[in-house]
């Protein structure tokens, strides 16, 4: 194996074919990038939902003295009633992670808080607030569990499950990122193709010295390494590029734009982007290989 | 050294054979001529000596090989031992004398002190010596094929092919390149050639195998073109 000599090959066939090398650093770079950007979008939302199941609480509200539920036919709930429900939640006990008894007087306190500014607090009073149970559960997924037991239960109004909420969220969240995934595997489709197209070309256009090298015994592997070396040589580059793109992105976007504008909720860090480059390079380099592999086996034949 | 064990050879797409049950064989350090009219079948006996191509029916031995049962990826090491010379002279343009030569070196993964040693060497055996430099188009017919001959002569291989290495060439340009193909056979290298020029054949006095329509309807030692009509 001569290394200079396969080196000068490579870089002859690059220039040779110059345009059509940029064709496809191009199109590898739009394409990774592309798939890079899902692949991060996809990290972007599994440290959302991290970040919000972890704070997901289901909500056991208590009667008041108005309540018209059924359950709250008896009136406000009694003290006794309180009490069963709360043992009741010790025993769903490692399910159920964390209690805590919100009173109406600490309803109306976070109700004031919450809507500082708003003309809606002096129209509300304490009494109008139900008292409630917040529960944590260790795998929100389990919320069946509390809600059947506690639903229609005398003395509780409503149980409440903030992850439904969620779940929708992230139903629509999921389905964007199912878009922009297959967006990006159709783009890695188009890029193979290119790849193809533009190894038969070179292919081609070297006939003649492949036809030389076949007639003086080179070897397969020494008639198509430069080839090879060709194609992943312009799938590296791209894929320098789209992850140069992929770093900008999160540099600007989510630091730069999304992160203070939107603080109560959790944003993908550099690990995300450290952990998706070599999966985009490894991609990109692999499907060049390979796409050039299998046309060249078709094209540059013994 | 080469043997053809009643070979035939249709090639997909046509019904005739282009060679029709030939047998023969080509002893170590022989000058054989193949002659007959265009579509003979010359050419064809030629790539399966190369295996280029396949025999439909029979074996074609090579270098003691069978080329039916050579595995694909050990086709490279037969070539290295066959040196091809064609009409056409297949250089390449932008390569110089020099580099056209060590190209069929470097491909094989020659180191370079091999190479730097032997092109001179073999630029020095076909008349080349000071014209290492030039490019193809700067060069004669018959000096173009004479950098052709050095190509596949560098790595002295046991057999040299040459398919009408004259056929473009002038009379007096090809008795220069003949001799350049007697020389090396002397030299030890079994050189099997085809051609339509019946005075080389004549003047040459060596073994002539004539085809006609596939079939081999000649073959004899220090022949002359023709004799069979
Ligand atoms: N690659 C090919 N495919 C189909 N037919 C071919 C091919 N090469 C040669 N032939 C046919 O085989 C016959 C012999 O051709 P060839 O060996 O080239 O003869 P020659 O070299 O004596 O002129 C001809 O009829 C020719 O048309
Ligand atoms: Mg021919």
């Amino acid at each position: 194996m001569r290394a200079t000599f396969v080196a000068s090959e490579v870089g002859n066939g690059l220039r040779r074919n110059l345009t059509m090398t940029l064709a496809v650093i191009i199109t590898v770079a739009v394409s990774l990038g592309l798939f890079g950007a899902s692949l991060l979008v996809r990290a972007q939302v599994s440290t959302m939902k991290d970040f919000w199941y972890d704070k997901v609480e289901v909500s056991i509200f208590l009667c008041s003295k108005g309540s018209d539920t059924p359950s709250c036919a008896g009136g406000a709930v009694t003290a006794a009633q309180r009490d069963q429900i709360k043992s009741d939640l010790e025993s769903l006990r490692p399910l159920v992670q964390e209690i805590y008894y919100e009173s109406k007087a600490e309803a109306y306190e976070r109700f004031k808080e919450q809507f500082r500014d708003s003309p809606i607090v002096d129209n509300v009073t304490e009494k109008a607030l139900p008292e409630s149970f917040r529960v944590k559960l260790a795998d929100p997924t389990q919320y069946d569990v509390v809600a059947s037991a506690f639903e229609g239960r005398p003395g509780i109004e409503q149980v409440n499950d903030q992850r439904k909420v969620l779940d929708k969220f992230f139903q629509i969240l999921g389905g964007l990122q199912l878009i922009a995934l297959l967006i990006a595997i159709l783009m890695l489709i188009v890029t193979v193709l290119l790849i193809v197209n533009t190894m038969r070309v070179a292919a081609f256009s070297r006939r003649r010295e492949t036809s030389i090298m076949r007639l003086v015994g080179a070897s397969n592997f020494y008639i198509q390494l430069p080839f090879l070396l060709e194609a992943a040589l312009a799938a590296a580059l791209g894929a320098i590029l789209a992850i140069g793109a992929l770093a900008l992105m999160k540099t600007v976007i989510v630091d730069g734009l999304l992160a203070p504008s939107f603080q109560f909720t959790a944003f993908v860090g550099w690990d995300a982007v450290l952990a998706i480059a070599p999966v985009m390079l490894i991609t990109g380099i692999g499907l060049a290989g390979l796409a050039a592999f299998f046309t060249l086996r078709k094209y540059l034949r013994v | 050294m080469i043997l053809f064990d009643h070979v035939t050879k249709v090639y997909p797409s046509q019904q005739r054979p282009a060679l029709d049950d030939v047998s023969l064989e080509i002893e170590k350090g022989e000058f054989v001529f193949l002659v007959g009219p265009s579509g003979s079948g010359k050419s064809t006996m030629l790539r399966l000596v190369l295996r280029e191509e396949r025999p439909t029916k029979g074996q074609v031995w090579v270098l003691g090989k069978d080329l039916n049962r050579l595995s694909n990826w050990k086709i490279p090491t037969l070539r290295r031992q066959i040196g091809t010379v064609f009409q056409d002279f297949r250089l390449l343009p932008n390569k110089t004398v020099a580099e056209n030569v060590a190209f069929a070196l470097e491909v094989i993964g020659k180191p370079k002190s091999h190479i730097n040693k032997v092109v001179p060497e073999v630029l020095e055996v076909v008349g080349l010596e000071g014209k290492e430099g030039r490019r193809p188009d700067e060069l004669s017919g018959g000096e173009q094929q004479r950098v052709a001959i050095a190509r596949a002569f560098v790595n002295r291989p046991m057999i040299l092919i040459a398919d009408e290495p004259t056929g473009n060439l002038d009379p007096a340009t090809s008795v220069g390149i003949m001799k350049l193909l007697d020389r090396i056979n002397r030299l030890g290298t079994t050189v099997v050639m085809s051609t339509h020029d019946s005075q080389i054949v004549d003047q040459m006095r060596r073994r002539v195998i004539e085809l006609e329509g596939g079939h081999v309807v000649r073959d004899q030692s220090r022949g002359v073109y023709g004799y069979a009509q």
